[in-house]
């Protein structure tokens, strides 16, 4: 009796640990980088973007002048995407010829630049005017050895409303007044208790963690100071824009949705908040969510100034096996005409000042925002950008305390101990 | 050939095919099972880090360290709550599934493949469908509460809400395969015992209580082991619960639903990639594993037998 138990015992065991080996043991399945050759015939380029970067009608159009080259997309969402390409790079294999590298990532990648190819060895050192200056530099490795990335897109911020919520809840609506009604974040605050206080059951704005994201990004110095040195628990402005965020929560105004949730998408559709932070490439997505509330939405000046807000780089790593190739491509897609032709289709705003005072951008307007001049509000807040220093974690350091805000907003948290968990947090922050 | 030498192979041939036909699977387990799980012990004690190249000798500090972290005792805590919440109504629903499919019902075949289609369903669509379901603003969930006269409830938000409708996906899912398992041990018991357990006047809730439930106890706790071990292992259920952005490694803003497995890939394949960390998390996950698993035995072994 007790062998048969013992031996039960042992296959419990066993089971236990099979189980837990297929399951623990999840890994990603590698894509294979499908490379016909690099000896200048059939060349298939593969390209891992997060979203839809606007470049399908550009493809054919490259690979029509390009005989012999094929382009694949893959897109990922956002947040694996950049997950999967930092796993890539570290174990050697697996990323796409050219990767896309969101702002908040890309100080992440310039320290280890010897897992790219330097562009400036494949003709970029060139190009150096071709894009904003702090665009330019933010993929430049510390020392400026290196260049691992192209710019897309800029991110200058604008304020999207919704006219008819503005107008039910007895504030103005034509886009100069909305503008004056905000100069700072203050004053976007109160005009958000004197919505809430006559809108019913809808919200100011769709969470607080963007808003407190554009204040941090209209600071001169954000969450590190320029020696890589995390200054959140130390810097007034870090504290007072979370403290105005609080408020922004405790008065009701924010619809509590995490970005990129399909909650939040849904929202745009269903017309639930009335003003959201808009950089140029949330046009196209609030457009793509929302198609039904064509002439609603409306685009006003961002409180507190200029600041820039996404925006990404194309980078080759140093896996990819055609890096000149690659790079005649990237090379061609982030050039003004085709970043023209991308900001027309999706609104993605050029990182290239040449078309700045070119008039197919400036005089730019869209029927579906109103016909608000997107062109020109997007150029002089493109041109009005102060650059900011991006410390290496930028990204996931913004998503801690975005948490932080989250707890408070779904009232597991008073703001006191929400804040202590965010600077305990930062600090396990490997 | 002469006799001798074919007799000899015929003894040889006896003794030796039959661990030639278990050997491809003892071979793969040792490929694909004891090495990683040895490996992994290895890298435990290690500082790993995927992003370097020095791997420096640590002795038991992850495990220190992952003991010390409320984060990791938060998770234990969401993962054995979720399983009691998932596994206990689950083995329950189905044995009283089996139970009712014993009868004599029309279109029997019919009800016992329905009940498998909730798991043949990939894991990751039954997640996003549910988390739709219980969706805050739009799920269908909430507009039934709502047109009810209830309140609306921020499903993720909460603990225990959160906790709830991650074990309502594993319910749906794995119900109808544990009746099914269940069923075919029933088939088993002699029809004899439930006629004169009829002529003594017992109820069908008796019968099956006094005479199937002991009958298949050996099933009974096959099932309590192997679901206890998924239960253990949640991932894709509380990952795509969370919706988008980080929180679907946290599982929510407060991590009021991380599971363990989360809180492994957190470390292992996020932040700073220490596999060494998230090895040391692998193989307490194991102990815990193997502890649970025995106590449910131990536990379930306790159902009388009838005899």
């Amino acid at each position: 009796m007790r062998a048969i138990h013992t031996r039960r015992f042992l296959a419990a065991g066993l089971a236990a640990g099979l189980f837990c080996l297929t399951a623990c043991s999840s890994s990603d399945e590698p894509d294979a980088a499908s490379n016909a050759g690099s000896d200048g015939e059939a060349i298939t380029l593969t390209i891992g973007l997060f979203g839809d970067f606007g470049f399908e009608p550009l493809y054919a159009e490259y690979e029509a002048a390009h005989p012999g080259i094929t382009i694949e997309e893959r897109i990922a969402e956002f947040s694996d995407h950049h997950t999967n390409l930092t796993q890539r790079l570290a174990t050697g294999s697996g990323t796409a010829d050219i990767e896309a590298v969101e702002v908040g990532f890309i100080s992440q990648f310039t320290a280890t630049p010897d897992r790219f190819h330097n562009l400036l060895d494949l003709g970029a050192d060139q190009l150096e005017d071709r894009w904003l200056d702090w665009k330019w530099q933010q993929a430049l490795a510390r020392d400026d050895s290196a260049l691992i990335g192209l710019g897309t897109d800029v991110g200058g911020m604008a304020m999207c409303y919704r006219t008819d919520l503005f107008n039910e809840a007895g504030l103005p609506t034509d886009r100069d007044e909305v503008s004056q009604l905000w100069p700072t974040w203050e004053d976007y605050v109160a005009t958000g208790q004197e919505f809430m206080a006559a809108a019913d059951g809808k919200y100011f704005f769709e969470s607080s963690g963007n808003m407190f994201r554009a204040m941090i990004e209209q600071a001169p110095v954000g969450v590190y100071d320029s020696d890589d040195n995390l200054i959140v628990a130390t810097s007034d402005h870090v504290k007072h824009a979370w403290d105005l965020a609080v408020e922004a929560i405790e008065a009701g105004m924010s619809n509590q949705l995490t970005a990129w949730t399909p909650e939040w998408t849904a929202a745009f559709g269903q017309g639930t908040f009335a003003t959201i932070i808009c950089p140029a490439w949330m046009t196209a997505y609030i457009e793509g969510s929302a198609p039904d509330a064509e002439g609603l939405w409306d685009v006003a000046s961002v409180p507190g100034g200029a600041g820039n807000m996404g925006g990404a780089h194309l980078v080759l790593p140093a896996q990819g096996e055609n890096p000149e190739a690659a790079y005649d491509l990237i090379e061609w897609l982030t050039a003004p005409e085709q970043q023209l032709k991308v900001f027309q289709e999706t609104g993605n705003f050029p990182s290239t000042p040449e078309l700045y005072d070119d008039e197919e951008l400036t005089q730019f307007s869209k029927e579906y925002f109103n016909d608000a001049p997107i062109g020109q509000i997007f150029t002089e807040a493109a041109q009005l950008v102060q650059p900011q220093y991006q410390g290496p974690l930028q990204g996931d350091v913004l998503t801690i305390i975005g948490q932080g805000l989250g707890r408070i907003e779904e009232g597991a948290q008073t703001p006191d101990e929400a804040w202590t968990q965010v600077l305990s947090d930062l600090e396990s922050l490997a | 050939m002469n006799s001798s030498t074919r007799s000899r192979l015929y003894r040889w041939d006896v003794k030796a095919s039959p661990y030639l036909y278990i050997a491809p699977f003892f071979v793969l387990f040792a490929a694909f099972g004891l090495f990683p799980l040895g490996y992994t012990a290895w890298v435990s004690l290690h500082d790993w880090s995927l992003l370097s190249d020095e791997h420096t000798f640590a002795g038991l500090d992850n495990y220190q360290r992952l003991l010390g972290d409320p984060y990791f005792w938060n998770a234990l805590r969401n993962t054995v709550s979720i399983l009691v919440l998932g596994t206990v109504p689950q083995l329950l629903l189905a044995l009283l599934m089996a139970h009712l499919l014993t009868m004599r019902l029309r279109g029997r075949t019919f009800f016992q493949m329905g009940m498998l289609l909730p798991n043949v369903a990939s894991v990751v669509a039954v997640a996003v469908i549910f988390s739709q379901l219980f969706g805050r603003d739009f799920g269908v969930i909430n507009w039934v509460l709502e047109s009810l006269g209830a309140g609306r409830i921020d499903w993720q938000a909460g603990v225990a809400s959160s906790h709830i409708a991650i074990a309502v996906m594993i319910i749906w899912k794995w119900t109808g395969y544990n009746a099914l398992i269940y069923l075919a041990a029933m088939q088993a018991i002699p029809r004899d015992m439930y006629e004169s357990a009829t002529l003594d006047g017992a109820s069908s809730i008796r019968q099956l209580r006094s005479i199937t439930i002991p009958m298949i106890r050996p099933t009974v706790i096959f099932t309590v082991i192997v679901s206890t071990i998924y239960g253990l292992q949640v991932f894709a259920e509380p990952q795509l619960f969370a919706g988008g952005g980080y929180d679907t490694v946290t599982g929510g803003s407060s991590r009021q639903f991380q599971t363990l497995t989360l809180y492994l890939y957190e470390h292992g394949f996020n932040r700073g990639f220490q596999f060494g960390y998230a090895s040391a998390t692998a193989w307490v996950m194991f102990v815990i594993i193997v502890v649970i698993a025995v106590l449910n035995y131990l536990l379930v072994r306790r159902i009388r037998s009838s005899s």
